[in-house]
């Protein structure tokens, strides 16, 4: 800045013109800062995208704007070509290698494996009986669940290339069905969601992305948590106060309240309880994942779930929300001892035809006394009438 | 008396490159980064197209250039990820800026600068990742300083047989 005062003194003792001198000044100033210049302006336009992206992300269904998306859109469509292509050669590649690894003490793997299936044989028709007695047992308890009903394979064809975001690119997409925040799993457990669905790609978000989450419950002490990925490429449950009925090895399950996840599926182990130093009370559980979400091939998308029961339940929760006073009264009327049969037909219109009341001056009306066990000259019709009576009469 | 200086003459060069070359080698770069964790998952610990940035920034010597080469770079990486776009770009804006800075003043052709400034720069970006997500994102993430080390360490010996191999591509001015 001294630079530039000093010229600017010189240039106002020597030329008089101002408009000339402050030309001059200004060009001056942004020849000699041009570099810093362009950079600030580069640095906030960014600056700037970046807060608007943020700004619109507050709804989690739609992190992107159709502008960012459509960029990304195009990101991934050029690269998801070179991504298949080198893929599937180094998928060959890997396949034929380890064809001839494969090849090598094939004699002895096939005795071995003769044997394990042998075993497998017996195991098999124990678990047999086991399966018989499961699903018996799961009819007597109702058993409802989601279950996963329709998948689509996809294989992992890329990654976001970057450790704070864990995002992989499947080769499937919206014209194979796929639908954004679908479940996806392997045979092991659950893996992530779609983020988002191209044409021909699409792109897989990570449970342990530090923007991933999923409603999860403890397997022995059927706790509900929240699962959440750390920046760390961690899995973690951190809004469990201690419990000491918690503990490590305990299986954790999803709990199907997410939405995405359907119900049961694995999810992983605990691996570590510690208090949250930044979060106390609660304490920072730490899961081993039951997937290892670093050797990905070949994931399942959740494509569809036999919704039969839940959509009964549904229909059963609806139909309590349309008439909850008929239902309630219908429970107590179940549930209490009533001076009315509530199985006899008694309102009109309801399909049956109860019978009609008798007329007022009717002989139905006036009590009639049950019939006695041992008659005797007292009983009711035992005595003569009374016009049948002579006076002075002796006894009978 | 005749000034001295340890100035090479490599120093005061100025280099251009294939247009082609130019969009070809940040492109594979990226394409590479984007697979190979596929493959090998702890290669995620690689930035590909931070050597990209430094060595093309390096090259030309010209901070514009070398500031939207970052900047360029550095949103087609977003791009790809779920992150917003524009946290790779701002990061490699600045080390672009600073690397065609810096290769004003030091011969980079000298192996020991160029690991001294591979390291420096994966260090920066590290620095300056951080900072935009903690302030920019508002996440409470914690720098690791022991992992953006090692992340430095493997850049650099990555970085060194990447740009002898570039240094083919280049031509005088």
């Amino acid at each position: 800045m001294n630079g530039i005062r000093e010229e600017v003194l010189h240039v106002s003792q020597s030329n008089p013109d101002n408009g000339s001198r402050t030309f001059w000044i200004m060009e001056s100033f942004f020849s000699r800062y041009k570099n810093a210049l362009v950079l600030i302006a580069i640095l906030l336009a960014q600056t700037i995208w970046l807060a608007t992206q943020i700004n619109r992300a507050a709804d989690p269904s739609q992190p992107d704007g159709p502008k960012v998306r459509l960029l990304r859109l195009w990101a991934v469509a050029l690269i998801s070509p070179f991504e298949r292509l080198s893929s599937s050669t180094g998928r060959g590649i890997r396949t034929t290698w380890t064809n001839y690894i494969d090849l090598r003490h094939v004699r002895q793997q096939n005795l071995d494996l003769q044997k394990q299936v042998d075993a497998l044989r017996l195991q098999r028709a124990e678990l047999a009986q086991d399966a018989l007695e499961g699903q018996r047992l799961r009819t007597l308890l109702d058993f409802r669940h989601n279950y996963v009903a329709a998948t689509v394979a996809a294989q992992i064809i890329g990654s976001s290339g970057s450790d704070q975001s864990r995002l992989l690119t499947l080769d499937k997409g919206a014209r194979d069905g796929l639908k954004p925040d679908m479940a996806v799993i392997t045979p092991n457990g659950i893996v992530g969601k779609l983020r988002d669905v191209f044409p021909n790609t699409s792109q897989l978000l990570l449970i342990n992305d530090s923007t991933a989450g999923a409603g999860v419950i403890l397997g022995s002490t059927r706790i509900h948590a929240i699962l959440r990925g750390s920046p760390q490429g961690r899995i973690q449950i951190n809004n469990l106060t201690p419990d000491s009925r918690i503990k490590a090895g305990e299986t954790v399950l999803t709990s199907g309240g997410d939405g995405v996840f359907p119900r049961g599926l694995p999810v992983g182990t605990i691996e570590s309880i510690v208090l949250d130093p930044a979060h106390q009370p609660y304490t920072l559980i730490t899961l081993h994942s039951a997937v290892d979400l670093n050797q990905l091939d070949e994931v399942l998308v959740v494509t569809g779930t036999a919704a039969a029961d839940a959509l009964a339940q549904a229909q059963e929760l609806q139909d309590l929300a349309a008439d909850p006073t008929t239902h309630a009264a219908d429970v107590s009327a179940e549930r209490l001892p009533s001076l009315h049969d509530d199985k006899a037909p008694a309102t009109p219109g309801d399909g049956t035809d109860p019978a009609p009341p008798p007329p007022d001056n009717s002989t139905q009306l006036v009590p009639k006394p049950k019939p006695v066990l041992h008659p005797d000259r007292y009983s009711p019709g035992e005595a003569p009438a009374a016009a049948d009576l002579k006076p002075g009469a002796p006894k009978q | 008396m005749a000034i001295r200086s340890y100035t090479s003459r490599s120093e005061f060069e100025q280099y251009r490159f294939n247009p082609f070359v130019t969009l070809l080698v940040p492109f594979v770069l990226i394409l590479i980064q984007a697979y190979l964790p596929v493959i090998f998952p702890r290669l995620l610990i690689l930035d590909l197209p931070l050597i990209a940035v430094i060595f093309f920034a390096v090259a030309r010597r010209n901070p514009i250039m070398g500031a939207l080469t970052g900047a360029s770079i550095g949103l087609c990486q977003d791009m790809l990820t779920g992150q917003p776009i524009g946290i790779n770009g701002i990061a490699k804006t600045a080390i672009g800026y600073a690397a065609s800075s810096i290769g004003l003043q030091v011969d980079v052709e000298n192996i020991t600068t160029r690991i001294l400034m591979n390291f420096g720069f994966s260090v920066l970006q590290s620095g300056l990742l951080f900072l935009i997500h903690r302030d920019m994102l508002g996440d409470p993430a914690k720098m690791l300083w022991l992992h953006e080390l090692y992340r430095a360490i493997f850049n650099t010996l990555i970085a060194i047989p990447i740009f002898l191999l570039l240094d083919r591509t280049k031509r005088r001015e």
